[in-house]
């Protein structure tokens, strides 16, 4: 009663990280810095072919020539990265061919993360690779998806395995002279996940990978390829937690979705990293590239993201429409709290005709947090018939934090229809006081509206995601962690 | 049930509510009228506990405990219903979810268990067959594209999920056609219990064609001018408030 309503919302909106602990576990570490001689380090570590090497060796004399981008609307503190260690690796004692064997403490960590590793728990449907730092640990499921002839694997394992495969997709729509960060990633990626679904394939259950971030200064450079070949489909998540740090941690990934004709693929990402703390202290710098290439005719590709953690999130899952009648669709949960800032968004390049795309983007700023959208839209001259519908919503808790929205339309073909439409509201004090009313508390109404607000994204997850998406949002929101 | 002693309350520092005292006991129900601007909806803001009216004076209790010092949920929880004069929208909140987690909360509140989806479906049917809503606005979300009449049944049903122990109505008859305010009478006299207790704030006397109220108090100019039974509600509808207001300059000069 006598609490007034800034400071409740002050005291939800500045939540302690959950995740934040650290495994004790020996690592195989290379010496911290940056140089060709680092680069066929790594290579020489994971026993590379050498067209890899010569992949990384060219990606890195690039980046030599680039400059960190300058155009998001993000303060980024300067990086040194001389003073990163580019590979670290749980040191493996043996080959690892059941849950038993696994480190018990790497064991811990999973369990407090609460991935499901043990084996009855994915005939509930999940096929887990598990990305701990640099290396995948365990591959689960492989039997069962390969008797379909799915791959699902480690991208170490892929190289070693499926290098025919991997030499045509990798780099296809990610070259590696895209961006600063996506270039870095060429140079020293240290894994990935690696999947493949053969044609004419229905992928029976959802494919997971959890990424994590733990030895210090340990900067993780993960990349994924994922092909759905003629007539297939696939559900991909990934889910990211990492542990407490001081300092701040680079993380600069590549995610690379080929649909080939008649292809659906659905990749679903809940982003949990460490945030930094109340003043903004510490925290994961995000700087991701995800892009798909909806490369046949009637391919589908839908990215759906819930981004609540990470101190700098610069992110743009994007779809290239090149076959006809192709689809790219983009969902967007990003919450920032406390001193997060966040430029995400997607783009849309329509080059086949009568492509379609949707975009429905939900910023959520609380504290001090500031939320972009940034968005592309782009027609080519011969997509006839392009369709674009973009929603771009902005949810404001407290009146210290920021939305904004930076959408771009560029479009060469008459024939096409282009839609933007985009709001801000704040949390009313009406609606809290509402709630209230009926019983519930601050928090609790705070929670509810935000889950309502974000419902249309959330409900494009998978079922056990969702719920898990759901408690994220409100935990990131919030006070009093359970 | 509920005992206010001389409430004084402003709001942004002006005097709004000028001495307000009231009894009402369990099985009641109490009707207050008065012209616009009287502090009607003022005295509902002060019981359910909203925090831009300044209690300045007086004494609030309810069920023996004192009532300024509970939150607004725990007054909820403890049996407290408004019946809001503008139900708000929430956007993306289904009826559903925001009934569920507010029964639940009254049913923690109680020491009990939460209720199974199904049984709390259930609930949901019975109550929106007993006040007669249309099936279909437990789907939606809450309030949001209600219609005016839609929103006031609204509030009905939520008040017969929540049984409350004292239902505070501001002005629910506003706006509403002569269906729409059978509904919400109906709803209120198929709630009533000899131990629960209503105030039916309202401006016109005819939603008390439907309710019939046990006491009747003339609320104006921040005072409760005139007490009576419900005789009252008709001779003011007859004679107007100016009759009330003559009567109290009279007063005054006299």
């Amino acid at each position: 009663m006598e609490k007034d309503q800034d400071q409740i919302l002050s005291d939800v909106t500045t939540g302690e990280y959950k995740y934040g602990f650290y495994s004790d576990i020996e690592m195989d570490r290379i010496p911290k810095g940056l140089s060709e001689d680092v680069v066929r380090m790594i290579s020489a570590k994971k026993n590379e072919p050498e067209w890899l090497l010569e992949f990384r060796l060219k990606s890195y004399r690039h980046w030599l020539t680039m400059k960190m981008p300058a155009w998001p609307n993000l303060k980024i503190p300067k990086i040194n990265y001389q003073e990163i260690i580019f590979y670290a690796a749980p040191k493996e004692r043996k080959k690892i061919n059941n849950v038993e064997d696994i480190d018990p403490e790497l064991k811990k960590t999973f369990d407090k993360l609460g991935i499901p590793l043990q084996e009855q728990k994915h005939l509930a449907g999940v096929a887990v690779d598990a990305v701990i730092d640099s290396v995948s640990i365990k591959t689960t499921f492989k039997e069962t998806l390969a008797e379909m002839g799915i791959i699902f694997c480690s991208f170490s394992d892929a190289v070693k395995e499926y290098p025919d495969l991997v030499k045509r997709y990798m780099g296809s729509v990610v070259p590696y002279t895209d961006n600063f960060f996506a270039t870095l990633n060429s140079a020293v990626f240290s894994d990935g996940s690696f999947c493949y679904i053969p044609k004419g394939v229905r992928c029976p259950m959802e494919l997971s990978t959890y990424f994590r971030i733990n030895s210090a200064n340990t900067g993780q450079f993960e990349r994924t390829l994922l092909i759905a070949d003629e007539e297939s489909y696939v559900s991909y998540l990934e889910g990211c937690t990492a542990p407490s740090r001081d300092e701040n941690q680079l993380h600069a990934a590549i995610v690379e979705i080929v649909a080939e004709k008649n292809a659906e693929v659905k990749y679903s990402t809940v982003q949990n990293w460490y945030p930094g703390d109340k003043e903004g202290k510490g925290g994961v710098f995000n700087f991701v590239t995800k892009r798909g290439m909806c490369k046949g005719e009637n391919s589908k590709i839908s990215w759906t993201q819930i981004e609540t953690g990470s101190a700098i999130t610069w992110k743009y899952p994007s779809c290239i429409l090149r076959g006809d009648n192709s689809t790219g669709e983009f969902y967007s949960v990003a919450v920032t709290n406390n001193h997060q800032q966040a430029d995400t968004g997607t783009k849309m390049t329509h080059i086949g005709k009568n492509t379609k795309s949707t975009i429905v983007s939900k910023g959520i700023s609380a504290g001090h947090g500031q939320n972009s959208y940034r968005g592309l839209v782009k027609v080519l001259k011969n997509a006839t018939n392009a369709r674009n519908y973009s929603q771009c919503d902005s949810l404001l808790l407290g009146d210290k934090c920021g939305a904004h929205t930076f959408p771009y339309l560029e479009v060469d073909n008459q024939t096409a229809i282009v839609e933007h439409e985009a709001t801000t509201s704040k949390i009313g004090e009406d609606q809290i006081f509402y709630c209230n009313q009926r019983g519930i508390s601050t928090e609790d109404a705070i929670g509810l509206i935000v889950n309502g607000y974000a419902r249309e994204v959330i409900n494009k997850l998978p079922m056990e995601f969702a719920v898990e998406a759901q408690k994220l949002l409100q935990i990131s929101l919030e006070g009093s962690v359970g | 049930m509920l005992i206010i002693n001389n409430l004084k309350a402003s709001i942004g520092g002006k005097s709004i509510l000028k001495g307000i005292s009231l009894h009402v006991k369990p099985g009641e129900i109490h009707a207050i009228m008065g012209p616009n601007g009287s502090g009607k909806s003022t005295l509902a803001a002060v019981l359910a506990g909203r925090e831009f009216v300044e209690i300045t004076e007086g004494t609030v209790t309810y069920l023996g405990k004192n009532l300024l010092d509970m939150t607004p949920e725990d007054r909820a929880k403890e049996g407290i219903f408004l019946g809001f004069q503008y139900p708000i929208e929430i956007p993306g909140v289904s009826m559903v979810n925001f009934m569920k987690t507010a029964v639940n909360e009254h049913r923690k509140h109680k020491g009990l268990d939460p209720l199974s989806a199904s049984d709390f479906l259930k609930l949901m049917r019975d109550k929106k067959e007993l006040v007669e809503i249309d099936s279909k606005l437990a789907n939606r979300s809450v309030n949001e594209g209600f219609s005016g009449g839609e929103k006031k049944k609204n509030e009905i049903f939520q008040m017969a999920m929540l049984e409350p122990r004292l239902a505070i109505l501001d002005e629910t008859d506003s706006g509403l056609d002569i269906d729409a305010l059978r509904i919400v009478a109906n709803g209120v006299n198929k709630l009533k219990r000899p131990d629960n207790s209503f105030i039916v704030i309202t401006h016109y006397q005819r939603l008390l064609d439907y309710i019939v109220p046990d006491v009747v108090h003339v609320l104006y100019d921040g005072r409760i001018v005139k007490t009576a039974g419900k005789e009252l509600a008709l001779e003011l509808e007859e004679k107007g408030y100016d009759w009330i207001k003559k009567e109290i300059e009279n007063n005054v000069t006299a």
